[in-house]
């Protein structure tokens, strides 16, 4: 495996603040498109990277495949599930991670038994910041729970992104936004990762509320899939999440060729609709 | 800290916590907060305690097994979960969960089920009390237990087939956790087992317990002395906590929770967590998990549908680690040995789960002491005639 373990916590933090500054430097929100690590297999998974990379991409959402991932929908559990049955460690994520962290900042999406369930924090932390990873969600770590494995992986020098839902109550939000690193992941709507065909009306005054108290950018996921809800939620937030739609992209692609195909195709409309509608506003 | 009581809030020893998706913390909270409140009320308890005696049919009696205690050479009692309404100990949950939901103004109730006696059990509160009722069940668990399907629908229950994975009860959790994120709302999620984020596996617990206050005071009426051993199965462990939590400080009382060791606990086909598994996250809590050297959740095997998950409550992990309860196991070919067995020698017809409990007392005999044991006989087997009889036809 290539890359350094160079990476502090503070320097995944200021990796991926940096890449949503030199987003709005260049007039739009920062784009985020999440992929499943080994999906279709861990050859083709290096090669959605480099789609990812060369579309517009400005960081990259690595999901960690895992066989019980409760927080996602059909679409991305299916491609969790093929991943794994296509061979898939996590050696072969971090190979993923490594081959494009020196173009982009990536942050891995990982369920807490991947850090837990295999060889612990620690191992998880050194493994992924040598692969170059800037940061990690963990998606079924909500704040307050094991605190200890937030602080190994902050200490291997992983940014700690935290999530916050609709229904998060507005103190235990500030509370959030105090421990963020890198940035705050704004949930759009109650529910499982997937695409939706309407964003809640009061997500804005979510994201607003959110960027008022966060020091780190805001950047929003869960049911965004066309280019027109990437511009509406880029026009609040400070990035634009986008995972179900690509990953079904590349399942229901004409071979991974096609797939690939139409990923470039979608990163380029959804940069253009997020540069079109304005930016986001500065703080 | 007194042994299996949680040493901070959500927790056993390490085992528990949360670890579920920001969605669910809010519900998990005004769950812990509304039972809190609920266990003291006596409004509530009330309630539970009149549908206890009068729509359960509680207490449940302890039952002297005669020509099973002769065949053992040991005197045996059977606590007669097998009796109470619905046909097993996961009524006792069931009606408490869906009380709860209707204190806490929910009016739609999920859950999921494996050998379905969950998803009756759940089903029947649910019309008692004029709830919705969704339950999820494995396309597998649905073949196997097709008389639970059809019982469920006339109560008025929607059963959502899972296909996902081995299409079992694993599976089945998972969905219901699911449909709970997108409508934690107006859903509560009646979780069939002491397994779970907190507060369930405390909660189920609690609602559970019943089963050892009864045989416990039973047993002491009866004998004047407290049993040497208490077994029960373990799947996710419900019927075993709510055996063994009022014998846990009866220092001299032997705890035995029967894990499904499948076709064997050195093959990759078993449900035996706190024997072969590893410490791993699996819906929500941190416990013993059938899980590979990456965290990667892997199949649970058992005959019985119930004991075929690759969890168990993370209280039997710390009940298992503090040496308080030990966890033997026995293979399918053992339990459906003892549910013939018990169907002879006593007429009773045990459940394929509970059956486990049986068959280890069989294989082990009797303690060589005066004293004698108690076991807990979670539920009836009507539901399992068509897969014991199935397994005879391929045998």
């Amino acid at each position: 495996m290539s890359g350094t373990a160079s990476a502090t916590g503070a320097d995944g933090s200021a990796r991926i603040e940096a890449a949503f500054a030199a987003a709005r430097a260049g007039g739009r929100a920062a784009l985020m498109p999440y992929m499943m690590g080994g999906f279709p297999d861990p050859e083709g998974s290096l090669k959605v990277a480099a789609a990812y990379a060369d579309g517009g991409a400005d960081l990259i959402e690595l999901g960690v495949p895992f066989s019980d991932p409760l927080a996602d929908g059909p679409v991305i559990h299916a491609a969790a599930t093929a991943a794994l049955e296509a061979g898939t460690d996590f050696e072969a994520v971090l190979e993923v991670c490594a081959s494009v962290s020196d173009r982009l900042p990536v942050v891995l999406m990982a369920y807490t038994n991947m850090i837990l369930g295999g060889a612990g924090p620690e191992d998880f932390g050194r493994r992924a910041a040598a692969a170059g990873a800037a940061g990690v969600i963990v998606p079924d770590l909500p704040f307050g729970e094991d605190e200890a494995v937030r602080e190994m992986l902050a200490a291997a020098g992983l940014a700690v992104v935290p999530l916050i839902a609709p229904n998060t109550p507005v103190e235990r939000r500030a509370e959030i936004c105090e421990i963020a690193a890198g940035f705050v992941y704004v949930v759009s709507s109650v529910g499982t990762t997937g695409e939706r065909g309407e964003l809640p009306a009061d997500l804005t005054d979510l994201v607003e509320d959110v960027r008022r108290r966060a020091t780190v950018p805001v950047a929003v996921g869960f049911g965004i899939g066309t280019p027109a809800q990437a511009s509406e939620v880029g026009e609040a937030a400070d990035g634009v999440i986008i995972g179900s739609k690509l990953v079904r992209l590349i399942a229901d692609g004409d071979g991974l060729a096609g797939g690939l195909e139409e990923v470039a195709g979608f990163l380029s409309e959804a940069t253009a609709a997020m540069a079109g509608e304005g930016s986001p506003p500065v703080r | 800290m007194s042994q299996g009581e949680p040493e901070v809030a959500g927790r056993f020893g390490p085992y528990g916590g949360r670890y579920v998706p920001e969605t669910l913390i809010p519900a998990l909270d005004q769950l812990d907060q509304a039972w809190s409140e609920a266990r003291v009320d006596p409004a509530f308890t009330g309630q539970l305690g009149q549908l206890r005696r009068d729509y359960i049919g509680r207490p449940t009696p302890l039952y002297l097994a005669g020509r099973l205690s002769e065949r053992i050479g040991h005197r045996i009692y059977l606590k007669r979960e097998d009796l109470a309404h619905t046909g097993a100990h996961k009524i006792n949950n069931a009606i408490g969960q869906a009380l709860l939901a209707e204190r806490m103004g929910k009016p739609r109730v999920i859950a999921e089920t494996g050998a379905g006696q969950h998803g009756v059990a759940t089903a029947t509160a649910c019309a008692l009390l004029d709830l919705e009722c969704v339950v999820y069940m494995g396309s597998e668990d649905i073949r196997r237990q097709k008389p639970n399907v059809e019982r469920m629908g006339l109560l008025g229950a929607e059963v959502v087939p899972v296909e996902a994975g081995a299409r079992t009860l694993k599976e089945a959790v998972s969905a219901a956790i699911r449909d709970w994120v997108a409508n934690v709302e107006g859903t509560h999620y009646v979780i069939g087992s002491v397994v779970g984020p907190a507060p369930f596996p405390a909660l189920v617990r609690d609602l559970q317990r019943v089963i050892g206050d009864e045989a416990r005071s039973q047993a002491l009426e009866a004998e004047g002395s407290l049993p040497e051993r208490v077994i029960a199965c373990v799947g996710g462990g419900s019927n075993a906590i709510g055996t063994f939590t009022a014998f846990i400080p009866d220092e001299g009382v032997e705890l035995i929770g029967v894990e499904a060791a499948g076709e064997g606990v050195e093959t990759d086909r078993h449900g035996a967590s706190l024997s072969a598994g590893r410490v791993s996250v699996l819906h929500g809590s941190l416990s013993a998990v059938i899980a590979d050297q990456e965290g990667q959740i892997l199949e649970a095997h058992s005959v019985s549908a119930g004991l075929d998950y690759p969890g168990v409550g993370p209280e039997h992990a710390w009940l298992r680690d503090t040496g308080r309860a030990r966890y033997p196991s026995v293979t399918d070919v053992e339990a459906v040995n003892a549910f013939r067995e018990l169907s002879r020698l006593e007429g009773i017809i045990p459940a394929l789960e509970s059956s486990h409990a049986i068959a280890w007392l069989l294989a082990e005999g009797a303690t060589g002491q005066e004293g004698f044991d108690l076991v807990c006989l979670s539920g009836r087997g009507d539901k399992d005639l068509a897969e014991v009889l199935g397994l005879e036809d391929r045998a």
